[in-house]
């Protein structure tokens, strides 16, 4: 049997949990089908379960935890009557009202979930840098987490692709553990804030490779090093990192959506009013309708718009 | 902790493994690692659901650094399985509940 609900949220973090906080108090009961466990940014929380201190998100002066700061999202949203499913979803209906959900926790071919509204917010991905063996070589010096596994790497020389915020957090936070870190990045300037190009600049462990990618991971049974190419001058050299830590940019999580919903030619669902979708029903806030900004605050902020949009429309179809 | 959970050491680690007369499922973990918090009440759970099939014992990375080296450890959590003392299998990463048994499911 199907379960027949007002509003579900698909995605929890800052965005999904903020629009479950307001849905919840404006009485629509929301679910939140809120991911699955995992050791990438695609879990429950979602890429702030990854990080550690959160400096700027406004309210907490000496910063907090990433993962204290969704549980707190999490409890708060329960507190108002906001429940969840632990599970994702695998497939959506959304051609007439009420909108059908499948999820991978399900049992039986009718869908879990039947909505009369939906709010998307399954955020983006990081993305991986696509090089043979680097899926295999993932826990053997290859790593998606430095919270998880920089501990590792205590006195190893270490790499870390990209030239965004997320990439400079990571190697700040590796040089606390590693001998040395060397960020290689395609550009020869960086993408990330004056901060913390700042705190990377003035950090005595950390050196950079501009204009280069990474074209080769080498090692058996884990890394032993990584041959990087200069996009400018072809110029190849090998560097001998036992760890390597990517941090080249995200992918919105939209695959199960495509063909349903408009969306940019890389993916971004297209929303427009405030956070509406082409289909009238569907909203989306977060990093999966916004590759500009990518805050915790404006996911938070868009989140609070989506709630607000979901009620309103339903006021007006109710009546 | 659940009270069917062995809680492993560096000095304990081989005793307890040759003591166990079922497979140990050993979940290497530490304080600061988000996805180990997520995965620990799936463990006690599973702990429940397989108890007497198999074990279930917590490895702490930070106090039994010795024994993660040995095992090449280098991506919490990691979950490996030993029958008999010797490792049959490793997950590394979370992962839902049915997943996590049905890649056990096969060793048991």
């Amino acid at each position: 049997m199907s379960e027949e609900v007002k509003v579900a949220i698909i995605g929890s973090g800052p965005a999904g949990l903020t629009a479950a906080i307001y849905t919840a108090r404006a009485d629509l009961n929301p679910v939140v089908i809120e991911g699955e466990p995992s050791s990438t940014t695609d879990q429950p929380g979602g890429q702030l379960m990854l990080t550690t201190e959160i400096e700027n998100y406004p309210g907490f002066v000496e910063g907090i935890m990433g993962p204290e700061l969704m549980a707190n999202f999490r409890s708060q949203a329960q507190r108002f009557g906001a429940t969840y499913d632990t599970a994702k979803v695998s497939r959506v209906d959304l051609t007439e009202r009420p909108f059908k959900l499948w999820t991978t926790n399900q049992s039986g071919e009718e869908p879990k979930y039947l909505a009369d509204a939906i709010i998307i917010s399954t955020g983006a991905r990081s993305l991986l840098l696509n090089l043979e063996r680097e899926t295999e070589l993932i826990g053997h010096g290859v790593s998606t987490c430095a919270t998880c596994d920089g501990f590792f790497f205590r006195d190893h020389n270490i790499a870390v692709i990209g030239g965004g915020d997320s990439a400079l957090e990571e190697a700040g936070f590796l040089t606390k553990f590693a001998k040395s870190v060397t960020i290689i990045h395609r550009r020869n300037e960086l993408r990330a804030s004056k901060i913390m190009q700042d705190r990377a600049f003035a950090n005595p462990k950390i050196s950079f490779i501009w204009d280069s990618t990474v074209t080769e991971l080498h090692g058996d049974t884990s890394l032993t090093g990584i041959t990087v190419t200069n996009r400018i001058t072809g110029e190849t050299s090998e560097l001998p990192v036992t760890g390597l830590f990517v941090a080249i940019g995200h992918s919105p999580n939209t695959d199960i959506f495509k063909g349903q919903i408009d969306m940019d030619e890389v993916g971004y669902i297209l929303t427009r009013d405030g956070t509406a979708t082409n289909v009238p029903g569907v909203f989306a806030c977060g990093d999966v309708q916004d590759h500009t900004y990518r805050q915790a605050i404006t996911a938070a902020g868009s989140g609070c718009m989506a709630a607000i949009d979901v009620e309103k429309w339903l006021k007006q179809v109710e009546e | 902790m659940a009270k069917n959970i062995l809680t492993l050491t560096d000095s304990n680690f081989d005793e307890q493994l040759v003591a166990s007369d079922v497979p140990i499922l050993v979940d290497f973990w530490a304080e600061w690692c988000g996805p180990c918090k997520i995965i620990a009440p799936i463990l006690e759970e599973i702990a429940e659901q397989k108890n007497g099939k198999l074990a279930i014992a917590k490895l702490n990375v930070d106090d039994a650094m010795n024994t993660a080296r040995r095992f090449e450890v280098m991506s919490i959590p990691t979950l490996i399985l030993f029958k008999e003392g010797q490792p049959v299998t490793r997950i590394v990463g979370a992962k839902p509940k049915g997943q996590l048994l049905a890649d056990l499911e096969v060793h048991l």
